[in-house]
């Protein structure tokens, strides 16, 4: 049991990495990216090109991944949202935008990396092995990169002037906007931070389950499925989602093994039957 | 806003143009593949019709799927398990579909934009896992060879002849699926500019005020949501009749998200928008296969541009606006 408690932790950090950056631009926009997944395969696919292919540091391959999903998410949100957002009658427009934006990195990732799947040379090889517990050592400098990139962004959003400006918006935007944030500037930075984490998130797994093209649209799932467990645009919640997602996950796949492949269906019925009770998630703000 | 006699006019032309003048243009040129093609745009936008429905009461739905392969397996198990005429099956299909709606709406329609987006969303996921995982269904093999509907008659009079006697079955599915159509939309015209539509609209604007001025708000979005997924039942019904096959995989999150961009691709203010959005959704799609590779990459920068371009919709164009209001 310790072993699957274990494996929970490992899960809900990388989890928590990808919940975070969708409920970071759901709150500062109100705009439920669907590109989610997306972004985080090419994060992979970048990583295993940096990596494995031109065979640099991994590390230089993470930070490869994130700088070039933050200036993708940037060019998104400059070219694409804003103008939609201006121009359009009603705010669910944006949704079809993000869906419309996932189709587009389907296409690209496709064309530019290929259908097949890619993992990456284990970075550090090894196994801890006790009586109770197997855990492989890469896992652990995953979960502790993944935890860490959370607690960097943690503290660039309550300690520097930009997260202050973000928070500003988060809160209430006109208000923010009155008291002299410069909008525009502060949703394509936090549209950019958000990509960026979607795409740490993609680097770093994929030393662990690998990345192949299919995969973005299930992530983008789970990770929303994360921001309703904790609650949509608080990033205590994407935290607390992320982690309770995990271990249910691997809960689940132990004990309701026996009866087959049902654990997501369970945990979707129970996340309905919670939803009944607390709309808004854990700690989620109510819409509107 | 137009006067009713052009309205009338417009929905005549359409009427005929689909009855009469589509099948005479394809037995002209021979190109009986558009039975099948015009077929399928009928049927999504019927699904679409009931996603628009519920974009009018303001809840963004993405979960059309997982009642369209409800609809799709229930009409299924009762054709082939149970011996049921397929003309029965469909109702009975879109009716089980309402019920279903009503149970799991209750809960989740309280919840509003993107809360709501999310579990339809999830909800699609959930039909895909339950078909998977349920003993009736036959799991990821899927249910194959469905019998063709039977004929219809009454006073031995024959209705609707046998399917399997015709030699080109998919020429009634045509007009099966053109006549509800247009019923379908005929009926969403009617109810949205009846007192029920003008509640629904209330809706969509502000919850809280049309509570407060005595609208029950709680039983007019799960009658909303009851009817959308009524369509979206009938048609994944059809869909499986036509097929002759139903899978876990006939329905995804894909197809989820197709229904809510017909809607929005066609306007969501305009009542007739799935229709329009649906046809040029699959029509773009179908030309581009062409391109090969480059299918998707070019379908999702036109839908781009659109977006861009036209942020409200085909139908912002129309120079006889039908607005809805």
């Amino acid at each position: 049991m310790v072993q699957v408690l274990i494996n929970g932790l490992y899960l809900g950090a990388q989890y928590a990495l990808i919940a975070l950056g969708l409920t970071l631009i759901f709150a500062l926009m109100n705009v439920l990216n669907f590109a989610h997944g997306q972004m985080y395969v090419i994060g992979g696919f970048i990583t295993y090109v940096v990596y494995a292919q031109l065979g640099l540091p991994f590390i230089v391959a993470v930070v490869a991944a994130g700088a070039s999903l933050a200036i993708i998410g940037a060019l998104v949100e400059l070219l694409l949202f804003r103008t939609v957002i201006k121009r359009s009658h009603r705010e669910e427009s944006t949704m079809l935008l993000a869906a419309a934006v996932a189709f587009l990195f389907d296409a690209v990732i496709l064309l530019v990396f290929g259908e097949k799947q890619r993992g990456v040379p284990k970075i550090i090889s090894g196994v801890f092995v006790s009586d109770a517990l197997i855990i492989p050592y890469d896992r652990v400098v995953i979960a502790a990169l993944a935890a860490a990139s959370i607690a960097g962004f943690m503290a660039f959003v309550q300690f520097t002037k930009p997260g202050r400006a973000m928070r500003a918006l988060a809160q209430d935007r006109i208000a923010a906007q009155l008291m002299g944030v410069n909008v525009d500037r502060y949703s394509m930075i936090g549209f950019a931070l958000g990509a960026m984490l979607a795409g740490l998130a993609g680097a770093l797994l994929v030393a662990i389950t690998g990345v192949n093209a299919g995969i973005g649209g299930p992530i983008s799932i789970k990770a929303f499925m994360m921001v309703m467990i904790g609650g949509a645009g608080v990033v205590g919640g994407a935290i607390a989602g992320g982690f309770i997602l995990g271990m249910l996950e691997s809960v689940g796949l132990t004990v309701l093994h026996a009866y087959g492949d049902i654990t997501y269906l369970v945990i979707f019925a129970a996340l309905m039957v919670f939803l009944a009770v607390r709309p808004n998630g854990l700690m989620g703000k109510p819409w509107g | 806003m137009n006067s009713p006699r052009l309205s009338v006019a417009l929905a005549a032309v359409f009427v005929v143009l689909v009855l009469a003048v589509v099948p005479w243009a394809i037995e002209a040129s021979g190109r009986y593949d558009l039975y099948y093609t015009l077929t399928s745009v009928a049927l999504l936008s019927i699904a679409s019709a009931g996603v628009w429905l519920t974009f009018y009461i303001g809840r963004i739905n993405i979960g059309q799927g997982a009642f369209a392969l409800a609809g799709g397996y229930i009409s299924t198990i009762l054709v082939v398990r149970a011996g049921l005429s397929f003309w029965l099956s469909l109702p009975i299909a879109g009716l089980v579909c309402a019920g279903l709606s009503v149970l799991v709406g209750f809960p989740i329609l309280r919840l509003r934009g993107v809360y709501f987006a999310m579990v339809s969303l999830v909800l699609t996921e959930v039909a895909r896992l339950a078909a998977l995982a349920l003993p009736i269904t036959n799991g990821a093999k899927g249910i194959s060879s469905i019998p063709l509907p039977g004929p219809i008659s009454l006073f031995g009079l024959t209705l609707v002849p046998d399917f399997a006697s015709v030699s080109n079955p998919r020429v009634p599915f045509y007009f099966l699926s053109v006549v509800l159509m247009i019923l379908c939309f005929a009926a969403m015209y009617r109810l949205v500019h009846s007192r029920i539509g003008r509640l629904c609209q209330s809706l969509q604007q502000n919850e809280e005020l049309a509570s407060s001025i005595g609208v029950n708000i709680s039983l007019l979005r799960v009658i909303a949501y009851a009817i959308s997924s009524f369509l979206g039942g009938l048609s994944g019904a059809i869909f499986a009749g036509i097929s002759q096959s139903i899978y876990p995989s006939s329905f995804t999150v894909a197809d989820s998200i197709n229904f809510m961009l017909n809607c929005f691709l066609g306007g969501l203010g305009y009542v007739f928008g799935p229709i329009v959005g649906t046809f040029v959704l699959y029509f773009g799609w179908d030309l581009l296969f062409q391109t090969g590779q480059f299918q998707l990459l070019i379908f999702s920068g036109v839908l781009i541009a659109l977006m861009l371009v036209l942020p409200n919709g085909l139908l912002s164009l129309n120079p006889f606006a039908r607005k809805s209001a």
